[in-house]
């Protein structure tokens, strides 16, 4: 096993998948306030990442190869996507399901639209985010090796050369590192959950 | 726009038409493997997820085992797969049964445990026993969720099988495959567009199937974390 390389890999993976969540959570708190505020704006972005969301991730890396080359870029605009269309309803669920006197105590105690968003809605959304959050970052983890396929490296490398020198141990050593890799970013979500959610704490 | 015309152009040309391995036969193929390992898929996970419903034990556990499902990597159970026992139906069915399964089981526990026990009371409540119950009661009201679940295992595996054309798989992921091992993008190009063409495809199969199976008042929007 060549560990130099192992290490690379495992930092390369984790920021084609990282960075498309975080990327994605950057888009989807503006675009999942203004669905929740307008419900027309909601009607055509629901089906949207329905429709997004179900086309293979190899369809939309050679799509991109075009216009992004074989960069991380082509990688990262599709997890990008994927995670959009998991974090926008997620984002638009944990506002809507703020129950209404919490908002009319924050109004009464004489809070504009914005300052109730920021102190009082998004707060309380943060648990159905961060559910959201840890589905796109998991996945996205994972699907990063599958861009080693138009050659963007990932630990995706040790599953092509494993697979071509018949060699398992190599195929196991990643696969193991891209779990480990998930399930690192997801502890570290739920403790951010349970950091910004001090009330929950039983 | 060169990609779309790239395509187009490759699409188009009468050589993608006929012979041995033409676009219908492709489209075919995939359809066939995916139709496959979702049946096998909903097999095994509708009666679990749904037993486990029923009877509610087990649920904390399936939800969080099907959370961390979501991070075993496509490709490289693919490839172990032929390393370990070579290119064979089993090679490619087990990956893509494996990946259908956990939003099919989640979504039919949950369809089925979630159910108002009110609902749950009435139908003792007229006599029914515990089997008639799921099968008058419990199952109607949870076939959104279980379509849901179902449509999510379908779209993994249409996905799936796509790059399964690297481990020697036939359909539609030859031609991105084959493409670019042969730096031939109007092909890469071509198949790209039938593969998405084709997802969105049984996204429709499904919204009618969903017409046709769920009962109108329980046609609501449903969605969860498959």
């Amino acid at each position: 096993m060549n560990w130099p390389l192992l290490w690379q890999y495992t930092g390369a993976n984790a920021l084609l998948g990282v960075l498309p969540a975080v990327i994605g959570l950057a888009i989807a708190l503006p675009l999942g306030v203004a669905c929740a505020r307008w419900r027309w704006f909601y009607v055509p972005v629901l089906p949207l990442t329905t429709i997004l969301y179900s086309i293979p991730s190899l369809a939309l890396f050679v799509v991109l190869i075009d216009y992004t080359g074989l960069s991380n870029a082509t990688v990262i605009i599709p997890l990008t996507l994927f995670s959009l269309c998991v974090l926008v309803p997620n984002v638009v669920d944990g506002i809507r399901s703020v129950p209404q006197p919490v908002r009319q105590a924050a109004t009464a105690m004489g809070f504009g639209p914005l300052r109730r968003l920021v102190r009082v809605e998004l707060p309380l959304a943060v648990p159905v985010i961060i559910a959201g959050l840890r589905i796109a970052v998991v996945s996205s983890i994972s699907l990063a090796s599958v861009g080693q396929l138009i050659g963007v490296s990932s630990l995706g490398y040790f599953f092509l050369d494993g697979f071509q020198r018949d060699f398992p141990e190599e195929i196991y050593v990643a696969g193991a590192a891209i779990i480990a890799l998930a399930l690192v970013c997801d502890l570290l979500l739920v403790g951010t959950r349970r950091l910004a959610t001090p009330w929950s704490r039983g | 726009m060169s990609f779309l015309s790239f395509a187009w152009n490759w699409l188009k040309s009468p050589a993608q038409w006929h012979g041995s391995a033409d676009i219908p036969i492709r489209i075919l193929q995939h359809l066939g493997y995916s139709g496959l390992s979702l049946l096998v898929a909903a097999l095994i996970a509708l009666p679990a997820g749904i037993w486990i419903g029923h009877t509610g034990r087990g649920g904390v556990v399936v939800v969080n085992v099907a959370n961390a499902w979501r991070a075993i990597p496509t490709l490289g159970l693919l490839v172990l797969m032929v390393v370990l026992i070579g290119f064979s139906a089993l090679a490619w069915l087990v990956p893509l049964v494996v990946l259908a399964i956990p939003p099919i089981l989640v979504n039919a526990y949950e369809g089925v445990a979630g159910v108002d026990p009110g609902l749950r009371d009435a139908a003792r409540g007229m006599g029914m026993t515990g089997w008639q119950s799921l099968r008058k009661v419990e199952l109607p009201v949870a076939l959104p969720l279980i379509m849901l679940g179902l449509r999510t295992g379908a779209i993994f595996v249409v996905a799936t099988a796509t790059i399964a054309a690297e481990i020697g798989l036939g359909g539609l992921g030859r031609y991105i495959i084959d493409g670019l091992s042969q730096s031939n993008y109007a092909e890469v190009a071509g198949g790209a567009v039938l593969v998405v063409l084709l997802a969105l495809l049984v996204q429709v199969i499904f919204v009618i199937l969903r017409f046709l199976i769920v009962p109108a008042p329980l046609r609501i929007q449903a969605r969860s974390d498959g």
